[in-house]
């Protein structure tokens, strides 16, 4: 048995080793006073004073920011209001439909996604004459669609694993049912909707291929600006910009990490 | 007395299955709920792939859009002809090409799959073992490199397998090879591509199902003389196969139409359908051949997914 343990701790040390290496050389590299990876020329900032003096990948950066910020709102409202109408509203004409595109959208090649929401916008667009441009408006409409659903599938298994007797109570009170959600529901489902929004934030932060269907001439998001730069090798400005959101994400899941552990010491104290 | 005239109708009412239409008021808040998200899917949803559909069937034009309409009116005449184009769907029958970048997808993606169940069950293993504190930082450990890009993942790899990247020079430095090898632009890459970027999705769903393991199984089998080997495929395999299957479907199913990840480490002879569907319709413009290609592959690759997925589901896992 203890053998076996060694077995199976060195094969996964090796996992995380494997897992951490290139985040380790995209921060080791952005350092790097050379243009030529492997080739080191002694430690350096001058990659990060070009990234915050490239205006194409900032004004990038901020679009993706403001696209990615409307899109999880949107995401999280369409989105819970699906996973309620699926776990909390009984029987109603097109239940079985609704569950099965809400899903759809995750198993969905992106390629297939893109392609499709380009075809129906040139097409309203010939018929209806909206929209009149594809760009910011057409990019939120796509990733809103495929976000909602992952928003949509945790907030209903949030509801379905919630004991329903603090909102049946409500209820016997006297509860309508607009408070009831606002009140009582939407409290107990929080977690549920938050992890949503940052999922949305992401997913939509992240998309390359279904932006690049939908949006026009001159609108490129973020993973746009870095996909044509890094096609044609490496580029250590985008290694100081990975570095960047390294960090960024690193500081937020240790801040969460520590919340959750002072949440369950905190539970363990009560208990 | 007079009064029960009217209770039996009431009664009468009651029995009558349409009560609840005639007394309550139309829920409003109720039929926003369910019919927002519901509009919003058929639009931007549904609808999309009947356009794809109708595409299909037209001809690639240089107009704008780059495709002939299905009908067409005759300016005087009071008819319209009405063309049904199978050219596409003929032509992805008769070039190999398109059958090849088919299976090849596949291949490539459950070898993917395969290898990054090789690599995420220790892993999982060994969290789910771990001593309860220590599990939540090696969770986080798990998670943290999803949630920076994906692309900048994918391009962490491009560094170092460059023919002057850091592998080639361990690699020569230890002596294992003479002379740089080439590695980027290669199916070797692109399984580690995948590999990499999808092992969270492997990792969580086994995590889960091991975590819940009952311990007692394991050394009951040993008390019946079974070696570690035995017991770890014959008791550990069959009570982690939900874990198993859900995360090789969240594996396989973004790796069979990858684009970025082909395109970026693997080399021209990398066929993957994401990448021909991609190319067919920003190289070549061919919008109508491209809806063609989404047809076929939503057909043989997603509805039969979609499928599995959900008599699976319906078993109560996943």
């Amino acid at each position: 048995m203890k053998r076996r343990s060694y077995f199976l701790m060195f094969t996964a040390l090796l996992g995380f080793i494997f897992l951490y290496v290139p985040m380790i050389s995209l921060v080791i590299y952005s350092f790097n006073k050379s243009k030529l990876v492997g080739v080191w020329g002694g430690w350096s900032l001058k990659w990060y004073g070009e990234l915050f003096q490239n205006e194409q990948i900032i004004d990038a950066a901020l679009l993706s920011f403001n696209i990615a910020f409307i899109t999880s709102c949107l995401a999280v409202i369409l989105g819970t209001m699906a996973g309620f109408a699926l776990t909390r509203m009984g029987r109603f004409k097109g239940k079985m439909l609704l569950s099965g595109w809400i899903t759809a959208p995750l198993v969905m090649p992106e390629v297939i996604t893109g392609l499709s929401l380009l075809l129906l916008f040139v097409t309203m667009e010939s018929l209806f004459g909206w929209p009149a441009e594809r760009g910011t408006l057409t990019i939120i409409i796509a990733h809103t669609t495929f976000c909602m659903a992952y928003v949509a599938v945790i907030v209903q298994s949030r509801l379905a694993d919630m004991d329903e007797s603090l909102e049946e109570a409500a209820m016997d009170l006297g509860a309508k049912p607009s408070s009831l959600f606002f009140l009582v529901t939407l409290p107990l489902i929080a977690p549920a909707i938050i992890s949503g929004w940052l999922l949305s934030f992401t997913l939509s932060l992240d998309d390359l291929v279904i932006a690049s269907f939908v949006s026009g001439p001159g609108n490129s998001t973020l993973p746009m600006v870095i996909f044509s730069k890094v096609r044609l090798g490496v580029t250590p400005e985008v290694n100081a910009l990975a570095t960047l959101m390294i960090l960024i994400v690193a500081v937020g899941v240790v801040v969460a990490m520590l919340q959750m552990r002072r949440k369950q010491k905190n539970d363990e104290t009560e208990a | 007395m007079s009064k029960l005239p009217g209770l039996a109708r009431v009664g009468e009412v009651l029995a009558n299955r349409k009560l609840p239409a005639l007394v309550m008021k139309v829920n409003w808040g109720r039929q926003m709920v369910i019919s927002i998200p519901f509009l919003w899917l058929a639009i931007f949803f549904f609808i999309p792939f009947v356009v794809v559909l109708k595409i299909s069937f037209s001809e690639a034009a240089i107009a704008i859009p780059p495709f002939s309409d299905l009908f067409e009116w005759d300016p005087d005449g009071a008819y319209a002809t009405f063309k049904l184009n199978l050219g596409n769907f003929l032509f992805l029958l008769e070039d190999t090409f398109y059958l090849d970048a088919y299976l090849s997808s596949v291949k490539i993606a459950a070898i993917a799959t395969a290898l990054t169940l090789i690599v995420g069950f220790p892993m999982a293993y060994l969290i789910a073992r771990a001593e309860p504190n220590r599990r939540l930082f090696l969770l986080a450990l798990v998670i943290l490199p999803f949630w920076t890009s994906f692309l900048l993942r994918v391009y962490a790899w491009m560094a170092l397998l460059k023919r002057g990247g850091p592998i080639n020079d361990i690699l020569i430095a230890f002596g294992f090879i003479d002379e740089p090898i080439r590695m980027l632009q290669t199916d070797f890459a692109v399984y580690i591509g995948i590999v990499y970027t999808y092992l969270p999705f492997m990792i969580l769903p086994l995590y889960s199902v091991i975590e819940k393991l009952d311990g007692s199984l394991l050394e009951a089998a040993e008390d019946l003389g079974c070696r570690p080997i035995q017991s770890f495929f014959l008791v550990t395999v069959p009570m982690v196969m939900p874990g198993i299957i859900a995360g090789c479907l969240l594996v396989f199913i973004p790796a069979v139409g990858e684009y970025v990840i082909p395109s970026l480490l693997g080399g021209s002879d990398t066929l993957m359908i994401g990448r021909v569907l991609w190319d067919e319709f920003s190289i070549n413009r061919d919008w109508p051949m491209a809806s063609a290609v989404a047809i076929v592959m939503l057909v043989v690759l997603v509805l039969p997914i979609m499928f599995v997925r959900n008599r699976i589901g319906n078993k109560g896992e996943v």
